[in-house]
């Protein structure tokens, strides 16, 4: 450790809340495999049946960064904001106060460690997506920018739901009322080109649906955006979300009395 | 003085800004003070009156609202990092990782503060708190008493040379209370400065080299143990005469002497240095000599638990 950085620090942390993964492997890989199932059977055989192209790209893979996203966002939301309110409503965060550990120590351990969860998830799902759907990504390295990206962001937007969230309905309220529903309206299962107007032009008021599209032009090359408008507006997501964060810390709201 | 204090405190304030239209609550008002490197120095007070609060200021848990902290020379506001490395706190509440196992829980507290893993020293830890044979369980399967112990062991896991111990003995049975006043001794044998807040007087009378009193977020007293027993102390002395008298006898005119219980009894009173022993014999020789017949003699010599009383009964001026 030295007087800028303690990086010991840091890596307990990571490693903790990873710890807290491997000891619920079971449901957190287990989980995702069966959702991605369900949904491959309900709307990549239900609905593929009826639907076999969008923009050029069969149904079930066109779907495919949709359900990774819904995955990551929520995924990532609830891991980082579980890391922080947990301490807080057990009252363990004092130590972590009183420990020589800094904003920077202390996004780098949750966040950190909420990223590499989700970039996990993404990836068992990608392979359990294999088995019912053939794909190819064309910008694989894009793809994987992108989704530790979008992974990043939610995570530091966890971190402050953990923060601002004063009881467990709180922690939920925000996934369940505006996450998900969100992430349904955003394009995840279909192109917002098929929605009629008025619809079209309000979806483009849903932040998800520049991620949603930002991932699939990483995929397969189409989008129904401007890619340079959804990488823009991800990449304010995250700014935003880091000035938050900075705040929280420097005015000490919710974690120092 | 001839070295540093290791803890400087100097005007140290806490407000509490009070939300929407009630009133402000001041938890600290101006405290001053520095503490020497090796003592224990008891913090005493009454609930609400600001030791936590001046403990939480210290360790980083509460943002102070003006005054400046140094310990071991450092600022803490500037080299925050590198002092509170050195520093400890066990909190009061048993705020404890309930689905963690006692040996992960203690190996993560020595890596936030930033120090390398070390196996034996853990062990000695955990032996020293009779934590060992419970190190593969689950903190959630431990007794209130082992809980806080292990509070015990996650605070001295980075070997801290200032430990905060906020309420240690707070509901704990007899054997851990005298298991920690062991481990007190033994970590200041070790030249650990301690800190210690606490509710039982005779603990602070037991152990600390130093007394500190605050009330209503002012530090009123501070003073060595032994001097603050000898100034503020009380000796009160009852004798109980074999035959009523009708007045204090002349020749005892020079003590401090009431007559009570329907001339029963004679009571003595003195405060600080004239309630010394000596002052008690030479009663006893004088009565003697004043042939007063006398058929017991109760001496009761104040605590430190009468002092506090008193000082924080007392109204701020």
């Amino acid at each position: 450790m030295n007087a800028f950085m303690n990086w010991r620090g840091i890596w307990t942390i990571y490693k903790f809340e990873l710890a807290r993964t491997w000891r619920t492997l079971f449901q957190s890989i287990f989980t995702p495999v069966l959702t991605t199932s369900l949904y491959f059977v309900v709307f990549g055989s239900a609905i593929g049946g009826r639907m076999s192209e969008v923009g050029g790209v069969p149904y079930a893979a066109f779907i495919i960064p949709g359900l990774l996203l819904l995955t990551i966002l929520a995924e990532s939301t609830a891991n980082a904001s579980f890391g922080i309110y947990l301490p807080r409503f057990t009252g363990t965060i004092y130590e972590l106060l009183s420990a020589p550990v800094g904003v920077t120590e202390t996004l780098l351990g949750y966040v950190g460690a909420a990223v590499t969860k989700s970039v996990i998830l993404a990836g068992i799902i990608l392979v359990t997506a294999r088995f019912f759907v053939d794909y190819t990504i064309v910008h694989p390295i894009l793809a994987a920018g992108f989704i530790v990206l979008v992974a990043l962001a939610f995570s530091l937007f966890g971190f402050i739901l953990g923060c601002w969230a004063d009881g467990f309905e709180k922690l939920q309220v925000v996934p369940m009322l505006v996450l998900t529903p969100l992430t349904f309206l955003g394009g995840t299962f279909y192109s917002i080109d098929m929605l009629g107007e008025p619809w079209r032009t309000v979806a483009l008021a849903n932040p998800v649906v520049y991620l949603v599209n930002g991932l699939r032009w990483t995929f397969y090359g189409v989008a129904d955006v401007n890619i340079a408008v959804a990488a823009g507006l991800t990449f304010a997501f995250l700014a935003l979300c880091i000035g938050i964060v900075a705040l929280i810390f420097r005015t000490g709201w919710r974690l120092r009395s | 003085m001839t070295t540093e204090p290791i803890l400087d405190i100097q005007g140290l304030c806490k407000t509490y800004i009070a939300k929407s239209g009630g009133e402000s609550t001041i938890a600290l008002d101006a405290v001053d003070l520095q503490i020497r490197k090796g003592e224990i120095f008891a913090l005493l007070g009454p609930n609400g009156a600001g030791k936590t609060t001046l403990i939480g200021a210290v360790c980083g848990l509460v943002r102070p609202t003006g005054g400046t902290i140094r310990a071991f020379g450092l600022d803490m506001k500037r080299d925050w990092r590198k002092a509170r490395a050195r520093i400890g706190l066990v909190p009061q509440e048993l705020s404890v990782d309930m689905f963690e196992h006692v040996l992960l829980s203690v190996n993560h507290s020595r890596g936030l503060f930033g120090l390398a893993p070390d196996a034996r020293r853990i062990e000695e830890i955990l032996r020293a708190l009779s934590l060992w044979d419970k190190r593969h369980n689950r903190i959630s399967e431990l007794s209130g008493g082992m809980k806080r112990r292990v509070l015990i062991a996650k605070a001295l896991a980075h070997e801290p040379e200032l430990l905060f111990l906020d309420e240690p003995t707070a509901g704990v049975d007899v054997e851990l209370r005298r298991d920690m006043w062991r481990m007190i001794g033994e970590l200041r044998a070790r030249g650990v400065t301690i800190i210690l807040t606490t509710h039982y007087i005779e603990e602070a009378e037991e152990m600390a080299d130093r007394v500190g009193v605050i009330n209503q977020g002012k530090l009123i007293l501070v003073d060595e143990k032994a001097a603050l027993m000898k100034r503020l102390g009380r000796t009160e002395a009852k004798i109980g005469l074999a035959e009523p008298l009708k007045a204090v006898p002349p020749a005892l005119a020079a003590f401090a002497l009431q007559l009570v219980d329907g001339g029963n009894a004679l009571l003595y009173k003195a405060k600080g240095e004239d309630g010394q022993d000596r002052a008690i014999a030479d009663l006893v020789k004088a009565l003697v000599a004043a042939d007063v017949e006398f058929k017991s003699f109760d001496v009761h010599q104040s605590s430190l638990e009468d002092i506090f009383v008193d000082l924080t009964e007392r109204k701020p001026a």
